[in-house]
């Protein structure tokens, strides 16, 4: 990547031109989220910067945002919905897609292929063709409207994620070690959670870390397969924004933003355990 | 001790069963343990999702209602000849009658006249205005319903509204279908509508471009960021790589919000051209709620699926290709356009089927910065699911956008394989 010293007039330029591009695009990545955290803390109703938040004037600041997120009803349901439902909806996903994710990584499974693209398909099937079929046949079995209703539809758009990190995980276990558990005498019950289940579990936290935000944030679905009951924080986000647009968003937007650096955070962490365990270098 | 080889029989297991009969078994009670493993989850997804997708598919084309609330017409008006000119015969009008006073009795007749009208615009105030005097029908008590019918309301003696009528009393009907592909059904058969009503291949084909504009910026994009996280050293690259995957963690009405923030007339991004001196305080730039709006926002929250799959890419191609390359005489351009781009192209193709898949099905974003003009056909199927209530068509819709995305689905799975999916 350095620059050999023998290097061109032509070369330098081009090099140094193109780390200023990438910069620019890394800008672009990552400015519109981070524009987001001062100006939630703007003390007017305004979506811009103001002239006293410019010349750093304490006065320019406030937490009103952050107060009214806090005590206002609406707000505080709606977080509320969502913390029910994202658990709900995770421990559903990873159980069943963990015991799958083991199934399809045996070495003999008829129809593979058909069976991982018809997991796999929640996640490719547009949202709203989901939110249709979903709204019309839970109706049709009374699920619509419930907060279990929600959960089913959440687990299953949080499947997919489930079933891709574990099977990556699965790819790297090393077979012999089930072998050996059995060979001394542990039935699979046992070689499963003190044997498989340890060196898998990264990949499994990984899985439910997806699942969670999938559902934490999922909005499309919840819209047509909830009613105003199960209005959760996104729901919430998407009104706030189509009618009547109010700064707390910001400070909501602002407190969802810590909570995906905190899970980008552990999923990395673990990442790189997992990487270790294989023997792989962690990087 | 016996030989085995003299005995000249099967090979045998420990148990005394043939070898090959013995591992047929082991094979098969493998598969059936995987199976048994897989199938909870299978079960769930087909009834949480995959019945539900079907469902839909079904109310595409079912069309009880007709012959659901109108059992005796659809009946008696089946050997009607609509091309005769001649209206019906005195029996369908009788059978009409009579089927009217129960729907009315039973307030089902404005639902049939709600049905009928999406094929034929005016037939819904016809069936209402009748169904309010169909209570009091004597049936027996009229002579000729026909005239009788007619006189209520001119209408009936329409040959349209019957040929209306007898088009869609089947169960299966194409006319949803043809409404999403702006035809219908007209005296030959199907034809396309009037200029002025073809609204939904229009917008389809908008959906495919801006996807299409939207793929197009995200390579243009990411190859940059793919190339330099490829490259650089092993520390600085995982720096790096957190800027591509915060947006990839980070909440999508996040950043539709910050979007819809920043392009505002009053948003930052126009308070610092303003300040710039770029452009006058008065002619602030329109770049909400339009296509250019829809297309940077989506640009934003798409380019991390294109990064991630160049970048894995580009991680394989080891870089003493390049070098060998200008020992031989390359220039810096024939090298990397000969050499490096040809290897990076699996990635590309990955990673654009992958955001093209994603942005043709988008809804949120372009409901909230597309305005009018930037808006998707997922917008306009959530529209008929909640305002307009015309189910029927929004699956027809939703069934086209289904079709397109399961093609691309189908070439992914044979370009990249979907066991070859990475996430972060």
């Amino acid at each position: 990547m350095a620059l050999p010293p023998y290097a061109t007039t032509g070369q330098r330029v081009w090099h140094y031109t193109f780390r200023v591009i990438c910069g620019l695009i890394f800008f672009f990545l990552i400015a519109p989220i981070v524009v987001v955290i001062p100006l939630s803390f703007n003390s007017q109703d305004f979506f811009t910067f103001t002239k006293e938040m410019l010349s750093f004037d304490p006065a320019g600041y406030s937490l009103k945002h952050y107060r009214d997120f806090f005590s206002n009803p609406d707000w505080q349901d709606a977080l509320w919905n969502s913390v029910k439902i994202a658990p709900a909806a995770t421990i559903l996903s990873v159980s069943l897609g963990t015991l799958a994710a083991i199934g399809l990584s045996q070495p003999h499974v008829p129809a593979r292929r058909a069976i991982m693209a018809t997991l796999i398909s929640p996640m490719i099937v547009p949202l709203i063709i989901s939110a249709a079929g979903m709204y019309f046949f839970y109706s049709r079995i009374g699920l619509a409207g419930t907060y279990w209703g929600v959960v089913l539809a959440h687990a299953a758009l949080g499947i997919p994620f489930v079933i891709i990190t574990v099977t990556a995980t699965l790819v790297g276990f090393d077979r012999s070690l089930t072998r050996a558990a059995a060979n001394m005498g542990a039935d699979p019950v046992t070689t499963f959670f003190r044997v498989q289940m340890p060196l898998i579990l990264p990949g499994v936290i990984s899985g439910a870390l997806f699942a969670f935000i999938t559902s934490f944030d999922e909005v499309v679905v919840v819209i047509f397969v909830g009613s105003a009951k199960q209005q959760t924080l996104p729901w919430q986000m998407f009104t706030g924004l189509r009618e009547q647009i109010s700064p707390t968003i910001l400070a909501v937007a602002t407190i969802l933003v810590a909570i995906s650096i905190a899970l980008l955070t552990t999923v990395e962490l673990l990442r790189r355990r997992s990487e270790r365990l294989r023997g792989m270098s962690p990087g | 001790m016996s030989d085995t080889t003299d005995t000249g029989g099967p090979v045998l297991a420990a148990d005394g069963t043939p070898l090959k009969r013995s591992l047929a078994r082991a094979l098969r009670r493998q598969k059936m343990r995987a199976l048994l493993l897989i199938a909870p989850l299978l079960l769930f997804i087909l009834i949480s999702f995959i019945l539900p997708v079907a469902d839909m598919l079904y109310r595409s084309v079912k069309n009880g209602i007709v012959a659901e609330t109108l059992p005796r017409t659809v009946v008696a008006i089946a050997d009607w000849d609509a091309d005769s000119g001649e209206l019906p015969s005195e029996a369908v009008y009788a059978a009409m009658a009579a089927d009217l006073k129960e729907a009315a009795a039973a307030k089902t007749h404005t639902k049939v006249g709600t049905r009928l009208n999406y094929e034929n615009p005016g037939i819904s105030s016809l069936f209402r205005k009748t169904g309010r005097k169909a209570k009091k029908f004597d049936i027996e008590g009229v002579a000729s319903w026909k005239d009788e019918l007619i006189d209520i309301n001119k209408d009936w003696g329409d040959i349209d509204n019957w040929r209306t009528i007898q088009t869609y009393s089947p169960r299966v009907t194409s006319g949803y279908f043809l409404n999403a592909v702006d035809m219908r059904v007209g005296t030959d058969g199907a034809e396309l509508r009037p200029e002025a009503e073809r609204i939904y291949m229009n917008l389809l084909g908008r959906t495919l471009w801006m996807s299409l504009a939207i793929t197009v910026c995200c390579i243009l994009l990411a190859y940059p960021v793919a190339w330099i996280l490829a490259n650089l050293p092993m520390r600085q690259a995982n720096i790096l790589m957190i800027l591509v995957l915060l947006p990839f963690w980070t909440s999508l009405l996040v950043r539709t919000s910050a979007w819809k923030i920043l392009l505002q007339q009053q948003g930052v991004i126009n308070d610092i051209l303003v300040w710039v001196g770029l452009v006058d305080d008065s002619a602030r730039l329109v770049i909400i709620n339009n296509q250019f709006g829809t297309i940077v926002a989506m640009t934003h929250i798409l380019l991390p699926f294109m990064i991630l799959p160049m970048y894995s890419v580009m991680q394989t191609i080891p870089p003493s290709y390049l070098r060998a390359a200008k020992s031989l005489g390359a220039t810096d351009w024939t090298a990397f356009w000969r050499v490096y781009f040809p290897q990076t192209v699996p990635g590309i193709g990955a990673g654009s089927i992958l955001v093209f898949i994603l942005a043709i099905g988008y809804y949120i974003t372009p409901a909230l910065v597309g305005g009018t003009k930037g808006t998707f056909i997922s917008n306009q199927i959530a529209f008929h699911i909640s305002s307009s209530l015309n189910w029927g068509l929004a699956s027809a819709l939703g069934a086209i956008l289904l079709a397109v995305v399961l093609v691309l689905y189908w070439a992914y799975d044979k370009i990249v394989g979907i066991d070859n999916v990475k996430l972060g």
